[in-house]
């Protein structure tokens, strides 16, 4: 999977409530699916339908070897996924701060000569 | 008003909709002015470093199109444009936008307040996507409010993750 298609992968398995429990479940420590079935009144097999949701974005891993097969959270996809969401941020934030700037000269000008905005429109 | 002064705040509601506010020290007519008049679009809505906003075309009126493209500096393009639905200067703007590599996976319906108070203009960005799984794309992030609990120790733990 590239970069992009993770993210569509981790995003979407984050848009469900049960997965978004399951995860933070998990972020406590190891779990079984049985264990994790428990608070949800749910049955193993839709507790599990999620987990194969979760395993396949790579946010949740079960180990092989022990009969219960623990369940496991993966950070790594999850700080993609945040990481992607701060460069929004940021892109908006920077987008604000020249508006903040460009406000300041408007109010400057609007000031001195009355109507600011409309003197600038011819600018191109 | 819920935000601190200048804070950028970035909130789900329902299923489909981003809602971005932010407040400027400034009156609301030169804020509708500067996200109206291309003059003024061009000198701040450029996006990341080395990018800026070359084309930046609007006819504000119902029915009336924009379109805006983006270019950095190795002349890679990045082209957005839709059609104007309301206009009420300056409190409301109704649009709907699609970029041309339509990455939110179909149009976008996109409500714009401007609310002044004391001098200070809030403007309130209402994104509204074509699907949930678009809009989470968008935003989804253990800072959302409303996951409850369970994020707020999924924060703690990427908290605790060593930054790539």
């Amino acid at each position: 999977m590239n970069s992009s298609d993770r993210l569509d992968a981790t995003f979407a398995a984050l848009a469900d409530p049960t997965r978004r429990a399951i995860l933070a479940r998990l972020a406590l420590g190891e779990a079984s699916v049985l264990e994790l079935a428990e608070p949800f009144a749910m049955s193993q097999p839709a507790v599990s339908k999620h987990l194969k949701v979760l395993e396949r974005a790579g946010l949740v891993s079960r180990s092989r070897d022990a009969q219960r097969r623990p369940c496991r959270i993966e950070i790594h996809p999850l700080t993609e996924a945040t990481d992607w969401l701060e460069e929004y941020r940021k892109l908006w934030e920077a987008n604000f701060a020249r508006l903040d700037t460009l406000l300041e000269e408007l109010k400057a000008d609007a000031a001195s000569h009355g109507n600011p905005a409309d003197s600038n429109t011819k600018e191109d | 008003m819920n935000a601190a002064p200048n804070k950028l705040v970035v909130t789900a509601h329902g299923d489909r909709e981003v809602r971005i506010i932010r407040t400027f020290d400034a009156p609301r007519r030169l804020v509708f002015d500067a996200f109206t008049k291309p003059a003024l679009v061009k000198r701040w809505l450029t996006g990341p470093d080395g990018w800026s906003l070359p084309v930046c075309e609007i006819d504000l009126r119902p029915g009336g199109k924009f379109r805006y493209v983006w270019k950095n500096t190795e002349g890679t393009e990045m082209g957005m444009g839709g059609t104007y639905r309301e206009i009420d200067a300056p409190d409301r703007i109704v649009h709907e936008e699609l970029f041309d590599e339509d990455w939110t996976g179909g149009q976008t319906e996109v409500t714009t307040h401007f609310v002044e108070d004391g001098g200070r203009t809030t403007v309130t960005t209402a994104v509204v996507y074509s699907s949930t799984e678009t809009r989470d794309a968008v935003l989804k992030s253990p800072m959302e409010s409303g996951i409850a609990i369970g994020y707020d120790r999924l924060e703690g733990i990427l908290a605790a993750e060593p930054v790539k």
